[in-house]
């Protein structure tokens, strides 16, 4: 951010000095307005103070900027005290000349009026503060305070009006903490107008759960981010959550995760979900969304990923303890530190908190996966907006960060199948919506693809079982009413094995018919054969007898010639052929 | 206020700081008329410290100054502190325990 303003061109806007605050430095578009005055204001419990002093403890940290810290309700000891938890070491700051801190003790019992005065003392204390470290912020907390010491009004403003003024010209980036007023801003109606950006804190519970706001009502020279942003006061400080930081510019991955169920994977068209996408599992009661999250936790796990798993509902052992029943061991990736299970009720925290809680670990444990087991469950803290921005928030940050995030969500039969509570399907790249498909007497569960960002997907509704060995899809079945699953199924595939049984033996019998007559008309044609033999022998019997006669009848006539007449041996002769 | 104490030798009884800063108005008043008190009330009874705090700063912090002029009553008794141009002669004389006695 800083380096981005010193790159703008020079006709560039505001000089601005980085607060170091998470998040506020995005909406501020750069930190708080350099040497000039920035209001705080809100009511009591908001972290003013503690906002106060993160602006000067990272300045001196990060920036090398000193800082002087006027408290006009605590003592130093006490906000030493009030910050260590958050691992501000005051004293520490204090002794290396990077901070200080002077306690401005207003009494009014102490103090007796005697006629004209200003607060010049005030001016040279600060003044004295800020040129014994050369310091470059200075916090006044609560400047108001001033108010129940003194009694003329008319002075109290015009030397507060004159200590901006004075403040600016020295060119220190101020912070100013003032209670919220009725109507108003804060309760003298002043400060708001003196200062160059005034940041409201707002502190309010809804449904028994604190939120904390922050809004900039303005910025003098400068844009800035409008809305109310979520804030925390968290153990390292403030945070402020930008709702949408992200302008959609991410980088995608082209890489394809297993959904940790080959036959689910066959479902899509590249076999898997992008690396880094959304997820959404959206389903009724009992329809084993927790189950398919597991499968695919241990599948990005035993591909070497690392899994951060959310549990709303269930502890990490009973999580473990149900999936083992299906044949899915998360044990090992938890034992070898590649899963994570955190597992809390939502209600523990605010939305805000569970979103801190959410980027924390994901910050530590960089994981590859994230599982929210199931989002649904966050409407209890906060109302529809909320979650949904919360969400969003989500999703784009896992987005940014190439994570692969997989949501469960719970959804009510009566609902539409095209939106869900939350009303983040539009907001995630896949959709997966498993469901109960009630048919005689039996409840099954169908599996079915709504959408698939990038990628061909099968459009079957796919009935799926679990068993002891895991999760299993089966074959889509289609009957005449549409699809058929259970104990329809089963039916089905006995009437089918059935004729199937029936055409078999039906082929078989007429194999054997066919054997039967060609064995009849081998029979047959045998028969003929033998037939024809005796036929053909009969002929060659006469044949035979004919010749021999001939050759009898030659040698006769021969004799004959040699002895009687020939025309006898013609006659004969003649007709032979023919016979 | 009776003075019962024993003080040590050389110690006035009265002792009081007035921070001023410079020469502004505020401050010549105030110092104008912390004189004319001492004059009237506690003639060689007191002894006064005019501090100008644009000369020495750091005591700002260490005293606990907001307003300026203030006039500090370290003794007798419990410190007050008087912040303004020491105008208002009787609140001034109450604040400094002097308000029935009469002037010299």
């Amino acid at each position: 951010m800083h380096d981005n303003l010193r790159a703008a061109p020079r006709l560039a806007t505001l000089p601005k000095a980085p607060s170091g605050i998470e998040g506020l430095d995005e909406i501020t578009e750069g930190g708080l307005p350099l040497g000039r005055p920035t209001l705080i204001c809100g009511s009591a419990g908001c972290g003013k103070t503690l906002m106060g002093v993160e602006f000067l403890v990272r300045g001196a940290l990060e920036y090398n900027e000193p800082g002087v810290l006027m408290a006009f309700e605590e003592t130093s000891e006490e906000l030493a005290a009030n910050v260590a938890s958050l691992g501000f070491d005051l004293p520490a700051l204090q002794a290396q000349k990077l901070l200080r801190v002077d306690h401005v003790h207003v009494d009014r019992s102490e103090i007796e009026e005697t006629g004209e005065y200003d607060l010049e003392g005030l001016f040279i204390r600060l003044g004295y503060a800020i040129d014994s470290i050369n310091a470059k912020r200075v916090v006044l907390d609560t400047i108001e305070s001033l108010f129940s010491g003194f009694s003329n009004q008319a002075v109290l403003r015009s030397e507060i009006r004159r200590l901006f003024r004075w403040l600016k010209d020295k060119g220190v980036t101020t912070i100013i903490t003032a209670e919220r007023g009725d109507g108003s801003l804060t309760r003298q109606g002043l400060e708001e107008y003196v200062s160059d950006c005034v940041i409201l804190l707002d502190n309010r519970v809804i449904d028994q759960i604190t939120t904390r706001r922050l809004r900039i009502v303005k910025y003098r020279g400068s844009t800035h981010g409008t809305n109310e942003y979520p804030y925390l006061i968290s153990e390292e400080g403030i945070s402020v959550l930008p709702v949408t930081s992200l302008r959609l510019e991410h980088r995608v991955s082209d890489h394809i995760v297993s959904t940790g169920i080959p036959a689910l994977d066959e479902m899509f068209g590249r076999r898997g979900f992008y690396q880094g996408s959304s997820i959404l599992l959206t389903g009724t009661a009992g329809t084993a969304k927790t189950t398919l999250a597991a499968a695919f936790a241990q599948e990005v796990c035993r591909h070497g990923g690392r899994c951060l798993y959310f549990a709303f509902e269930e502890s990490p052992h009973q999580l473990i303890r149900n999936m083992l029943s299906v044949s899915i061991d998360l044990e090992p990736h938890v034992q070898d530190g590649r899963l994570i299970i955190e597992a809390s009720r939502p209600t523990l925290n605010g939305l805000e908190r569970h979103l801190v809680t959410i980027h924390k670990l994901v910050h530590d444990f960089k994981p590859t996966a994230v599982v929210i087991d199931p989002i649904s469950n966050l409407i209890s803290v906060g109302n529809v907006n909320e979650v949904r921005s919360m969400l969003t928030r989500l999703i784009d940050f896992l987005k940014v960060n190439n994570i692969t995030a997989l949501f469960t969500s719970l959804i009510s039969g009566s609902l539409q199948m095209d939106t869900t509570e939350e009303g983040v399907s539009s907001l995630v790249d896949t959709w997966i919506s498993v469901r109960d498909l009630e048919g005689v007497g039996e409840r099954n569960r169908g599996l079915s693809i709504l959408k698939s960002r990038g990628m061909a997907h099968s459009n079957q509704v796919r009935e799926f079982v679990i068993t002891d060995k895991g999760v299993e899809l089966l074959d889509v079945v289609v009957g005449p009413t549409g699809i058929i699953t259970g104990a329809s199924r089963l039916v089905r595939q006995l009437q089918e094995q059935e004729q199937e049984l029936a055409a078999r033996q039906e082929l078989a019998r007429k194999d054997r018919e066919l054997a039967r007559r060609r064995r009849v008309l081998e029979a047959t044609i045998a028969n003929l054969r033998t037939e024809f033999e005796s036929v053909e022998e009969e002929f060659r019997q006469l044949n035979t007898e004919e010749h021999d006669r001939k050759t009898g009848q030659v040698k006769n006539h021969r004799k004959a010639t040699r002895s009687s007449s020939p025309s006898d041996a013609a006659g004969p002769a003649d007709q032979q052929p023919n016979s | 206020m009776e003075v019962d104490e024993k003080l040590p030798q050389g110690e006035k009884e009265y002792l009081l700081h007035l921070f001023i800063s410079g020469a502004t108005p505020n401050s010549t008043k105030a110092v104008r008329n912390i004189k004319e008190i001492c004059e009237l009330y506690l003639k060689d009874r007191h002894e006064l410290l005019i501090i100008d705090i644009y000369q020495q700063p750091e005591l700002a912090q260490g005293e606990q100054l907001i307003g300026i002029p203030t006039l500090i009553k370290k003794r007798p008794g419990l410190i007050r502190r008087l912040v303004g141009d020491l105008s208002d002669r009787p609140r001034v004389l109450a604040a400094l325990g002097l308000a029935d006695s009469p002037p010299h």
